[in-house]
C-alpha cells in the first residue's frame, strides 16, 4: 500500500467514523494525520469537519496583504460564533497544508494570534470547527517576497 | 536543554490576555544545512494551556509554525495572581512546562 493509499484510507475511515459521531475520540488522535492531509478539504476532513466548509463574515482572519519574510508570517484568528471546538490555519500553497489546530473551551475566547512559516505566495484559511461538525471559514491571498527557508 | 517559555498574563479583571513565547527551533524537515544536508524534522506538535490547573486550551501544530513559536490567547474570568501553565511536547518526545502568575 502506498504512502498515499494509506493516507487517503486514513481521511476516508475519519470521514466515516465523523459520520458515525464518533469524533470526539478522534480529535486528538487523528488530527495528526490531518497534517499529511494534500488539500485544505482532506485536511478538514480528517478534523472531523462534517459538510462543505462555508465562507461566514462570521470568522475574522487577520494576516499581512504582503509577507516580506516567510518564515514569521503572523495571523490572527478570531470568531463570535457560539459553539466552536477548534480553530484551524491552514496555508494552500505550504508542502504541510494544515498549519494548526486550537480546541478552544468555554474558558477561552476564540480568538488566537501566532505566527507561522509560509513557502510562497498563497491562499490562508482561518476555519472555525463546531461542535456539531460544521466549518466555516474565512479565506485570505498573503504575497510573500521571500519563502520561509524550507517551510 | 529547552530553554523556558516567556509567559506574560495580564488581566483586566474580566479576561486576561496571555503572550506566549516558547524556545524552539521548528525545523520543517526541509530545511538544508550549510553542508546541503536535511536538517531532520524538529518541532513542538502538542501544546496545553492551563488555568490555576484546568486546561483552558489544547493545541497541535505542524511544521509551519515558525520558530520560537509566538501564540496568544485570551482566558476568561482569570483574576490577578492566577495561575497560568504552558506545556509543550515535540515530535522527539521532549517536554517543557512552565508557569507565569496573572498580573
Amino acid at each position: 500500500m502506498s504512502r498515499r493509499d494509506a493516507l487517503q484510507r486514513a481521511v476516508h475511515v475519519a470521514g466515516l467514523l465523523a459520520a458515525c459521531g464518533l469524533r470526539p475520540a478522534l480529535a486528538a488522535n487523528n488530527s495528526r494525520a490531518a497534517f499529511d492531509a494534500l488539500s485544505v478539504d482532506a485536511a478538514l476532513r480528517a478534523l472531523g469537519a462534517g459538510s462543505i466548509p462555508e465562507e461566514s463574515g462570521a470568522v475574522t482572519l487577520t494576516a499581512p496583504d504582503i509577507a516580506e519574510n516567510g518564515a514569521v508570517v503572523p495571523i490572527g484568528v478570531a470568531s463570535e460564533l457560539a459553539g466552536i471546538r477548534s480553530l484551524v490555519i491552514l496555508v494552500e500553497k505550504n508542502p504541510s497544508i494544515l498549519c494548526a489546530v486550537f480546541h478552544t473551551s468555554d474558558a477561552v475566547l476564540a480568538r488566537i494570534a501566532t505566527r507561522i512559516k509560509m513557502d510562497q505566495s498563497s491562499a490562508v484559511y482561518a476555519v472555525a470547527l463546531m461542535h456539531d461538525n460544521k466549518a466555516f471559514f474565512a479565506r485570505k491571498e498573503v504575497q510573500v517576497s521571500v519563502g520561509g527557508c524550507g517551510e | 536543554m529547552t530553554k523556558p517559555t516567556r509567559i506574560r498574563a495580564q488581566s483586566n479583571g474580566a479576561v486576561a490576555t496571555v503572550s506566549v513565547q516558547m524556545a524552539h527551533a521548528m525545523e520543517s524537515g526541509r530545511r538544508k544545512s550549510a553542508t546541503g544536508q536535511l536538517v531532520p524534522a524538529w518541532y513542538i506538535q502538542q501544546v496545553t494551556a492551563t488555568l490555576n490547573g484546568q486546561v483552558v486550551l489544547s493545541a497541535q501544530w505542524g511544521t509551519a509554525v515558525a520558530q520560537n513559536p509566538y501564540l496568544q490567547f485570551v482566558v476568561r474570568g482569570a483574576k490577578a495572581g492566577d495561575k497560568i501553565g504552558i506545556d509543550w511536547t515535540d515530535n522527539h518526545g521532549i517536554t517543557r512546562s512552565d508557569e507565569a502568575t496573572v498580573l
